[in-house]
């Protein structure tokens, strides 16, 4: 695939690897969460970890949409396909997503629910003008890059005068939940947890732009490499910021520079701004409450918002006690550490966020690397 | 009088504008006529027009031997798909699954459920393929059935086809039997089959219009026999594709696989519908390939073997067995890296970023 394996050359990998291994200090550690779960895919996929030195680490970042929805929103979702007969649209990954007492989506498709996968915004659109008797929804979930498909169905669903469309909108925001890991007080408290820089997003900045990393790379003095989600981008990625860590620099650069400019994409930023409002607080499977972590439609699009026109009420659902998701995202923990993992806790019977899809920490260390698990070193601290 | 009555008369099927109606499965008159001028005359053979319940079939060639029966439902959506249709790969299925036991396909029964208000013209099409792929293959459809289900309770048309093989004395083909050093070999280019139906199905028009690779491969499993190699298992990854097949011996032969990505055939335009979909190909569906482990001694031989027929000309060495009490199947990625193919939980599914 042209364009592609360019990004997958076996070859210029080995090289970067060489380049990573002549860059870190021996006797320093370096402690690298990628916040995205593409890049946790990738990682995982293409066993980027059997290129890296020993001192350094991979932390995976709670950068994946479908794990971070809480199960309380999947209720929502299930009790309007199964309880008000709504034809419910949902991207396909949010599918399988464990809820309330066993319940998915899927399940309550074979319960009778119309639960339908799209495989774009659009798609849920020209499903709601094809049965203009039935109610539909779309189940909006995603980070920055799926909200502006969303902004756009929303303000043709008004263009055209749709009775019977609404959106259930979960889109999160990714510098709030960078910030709100940033400042937890393991990781500010010295030493406790060592986090020493950040793979910055792929996609979601192609729409936000480079700009919104620069406060928090300079309050929190941690250095940013916006990456695409390709591995020689991790790669480069990985040794372009363990020569800041070296240089002792905490700056924003960016590797993805073919797709991501400083001030992001403004029509769509535009565009976003003008449907959507940002949400005071928003529970994130895993992390909790986090501040003006998410967006909910504007009054002026309210007929299209579909939890106000269920009148649908938030119910936090609590994970299993057990669950380490929370340090597992904050990278305190890895997934081997959780008394659950591989045991209680599978891709097939998920308890927690980070087992729910393919790009949670537990799940891609399940699925693709779960067979180095027992010569698996003991996480190390911080020099 | 006005008007002779024509003796015997039946007003032939409207196969043009017609439909399946319930008296099509009520074993009246309708149902006989369907029989007599699609099925009939489409599969025709001498089993088939004995007429009776059953069909009566001569012994089997050798005294000594083993029968093998293998049976397959289909229920493929969309009915038509670049490459075949539900007809011929009813067919396929079914002489796949007697051959990568090894043996000798013989006969097919097959059973119809349709649902009433079924395009007749759409049957016809389905049951001329189905036809046409059986008399390809040489294998007969020497009995069948059909039954008519009422309109919304059946998606058009459901097939299921039974095939009936003989295995000649001393060939023992099994998932249980592969061995540390054993080698694997894959026939082909992989994902082909469900990249064709889900493009149709959703709806992509793909640029390049990936085909279907339905096809029986009874012929090429009797090349791979000739050859003398010592072959331990063959399969034909269907649902799930090759990482599940792989699997499943990894955990009947208990034992671990490495695969080599660089070494496995994927057509360009699969592998770019795969990546724009966020799917991976090694969990995609085949329809026309087959997997087979067979002595480390013996892999260049049998490659050989594979690559001489039409069916195998892609064929290529994939990787290779190893001890491993965790019955991991892992894989050299393209990139250098290493990593597990997992069992594939529930149904892939796109990822959105």
């Amino acid at each position: 695939m042209k364009y592609i394996d360019e990004f997958r050359d076996g070859v210029l990998a080995k090289n970067l690897a060489a380049s990573i291994a002549a860059a870190v200090m021996p006797g320093r550690s370096y402690n690298l969460m990628e916040f995205c779960g593409g890049h946790t895919h990738a990682i995982s996929r293409y066993g980027l970890n059997d290129y890296l030195p020993d001192n350094v680490r991979m932390i995976h970042g709670p950068g994946c949409p479908v794990c971070v929805l809480p199960i309380g929103r999947i209720d929502h979702a299930i009790a309007l396909a199964v309880e008000r007969g709504v034809i419910l649209c949902s991207y396909g990954d949010p599918l399988r997503v464990p809820a309330s007492g066993g319940a998915s989506l899927l399940k309550s498709k074979a319960r009778g629910g119309d639960v339908r996968m799209v495989y774009s915004a659009a798609a849920a659109l020209d499903i709601a003008r094809a049965h203009p008797q039935r109610e539909v929804v779309f189940f909006a979930i995603g980070f920055e890059t799926t909200t502006p498909p969303t902004a756009v169905i929303i303000k043709q669903a008004q263009a055209a005068g749709l009775k019977n469309f609404s959106v259930l909108c979960n889109h999160v925001l990714t510098p709030a939940a960078i910030n709100h890991i940033l400042a937890s007080p393991e990781v500010r408290e010295y030493g406790t947890v060592p986090l020493d820089g950040f793979v910055g997003p792929a996609h979601v900045s192609t729409i936000i732009g480079s700009r919104p990393y620069e406060p928090f790379a300079a309050g929190f003095h941690k250095p940013v490499v916006i990456a695409g989600f390709e591995p020689l981008d991790v790669m480069q990625a990985i040794l372009m910021l363990v020569r800041q860590v070296n240089d002792g620099r905490a700056e924003v650069e960016n590797e993805f520079f073919r797709a991501v400019t400083r001030d992001g994409n403004r029509k769509a930023q535009a565009l976003v701004a003008e449907v959507f409002e940002v949400r005071e607080s928003f529970e994130w499977r895993g992390l909790g409450e986090v501040p003006d972590s998410a967006l909910r439609i504007r009054p002026a699009y309210a007929t299209f918002d579909a939890e106000r026109r269920y009148g649908l009420e938030y119910v936090p659902v609590p994970d299993n006690r057990a669950c380490e998701c929370g340090v597992i995202l904050r990278g305190i923990k890895r997934p081997e550490d959780c008394k659950l993992f591989g045991t209680a806790c599978t891709p097939e019977n998920p308890l927690g966020a980070c087992m729910v899809s393919s790009e949670g920490a537990c799940a891609a260390h399940y699925t693709y690397g779960r067979y180095k698990s027992t010569d698996m070193k003991t996480q190390g601290t911080a020099a | 009088m006005s008007g002779a009555v024509r003796k015997d008369y039946v007003r032939p099927i409207d196969f043009k504008h017609g439909c399946v109606d319930m008296t099509h499965g009520s074993g009246g008159r309708a149902m006989a006529q369907l029989i007599e001028e699609l099925f009939l005359r489409a599969f025709d053979n001498d089993y088939l027009r004995q007429g009776n319940d059953g069909a009566l079939l001569p012994p089997p060639p050798a005294a000594a031997g083993r029968m093998v029966l293998a049976t397959d439902a289909h229920v493929v959506s969309p009915l038509f798909f670049p490459g075949g249709d539900i007809g011929c790969l009813s067919v396929h299925g079914t002489i796949n699954d007697v051959a990568v036991m090894g043996a000798r396909p013989l006969w097919l029964a097959a059973s119809f459920i349709l649902e009433e208000g079924f395009p007749l013209a759409d049957l016809q099409r389905i049951v001329e393929s189905m036809a046409a792929a059986a008399r390809d293959a040489g294998v007969p459809v020497v009995t069948g059935d059909t039954k008519v289900v009422e309109r919304g309770k059946g998606d058009g048309i459901f097939i299921t086809t039974t095939g009936f093989g003989w295995l000649t004395a001393g060939i023992d083909w099994r998932g249980d039997r592969a061995e540390e050093g054993d080698v694997i070999l894959l026939s082909g280019g992989i994902g082909e089959h469900g990249m064709a139906i889900l493009g149709q199905r959703e709806n992509l028009a793909f640029d390049a219009p990936i085909v279907s690779d339905t096809a029986a491969l009874h012929e090429l499993v009797a090349a791979m026999q000739a050859s003398g190699a010592a072959i331990r298992c063959l399969r034909d990854p269907t649902r799930g594709g090759l990482a599940t097949t792989l699997n499943e011996i990894a955990r009947q032969s208990h034992v671990g696989m490495l695969l080599d990505e660089a070494a496995i055939p994927l057509q360009p335009a699969v592998a770019a519908a795969c990546e724009f979909l966020g799917l991976d190909p090694l969990y995609v569906a085949n329809e026309g390939k087959l997997v087979a482990i067979c002595a480390a001694a013996d892999a260049d031989c049998l490659l050989a073997a594979m690559r001489a027929h039409p069916l195998g000309a892609q064929a290529a060495r994939i990787g290779s067995v190893h001890a491993d009490p965790q019955h991991f199947v892992q894989m050299q990625t393209r990139f250098g890296g290493k990593r597990m193919v997992d069992w594939l939980n529930g149904e892939q599914l796109p990822r959105i970023c």
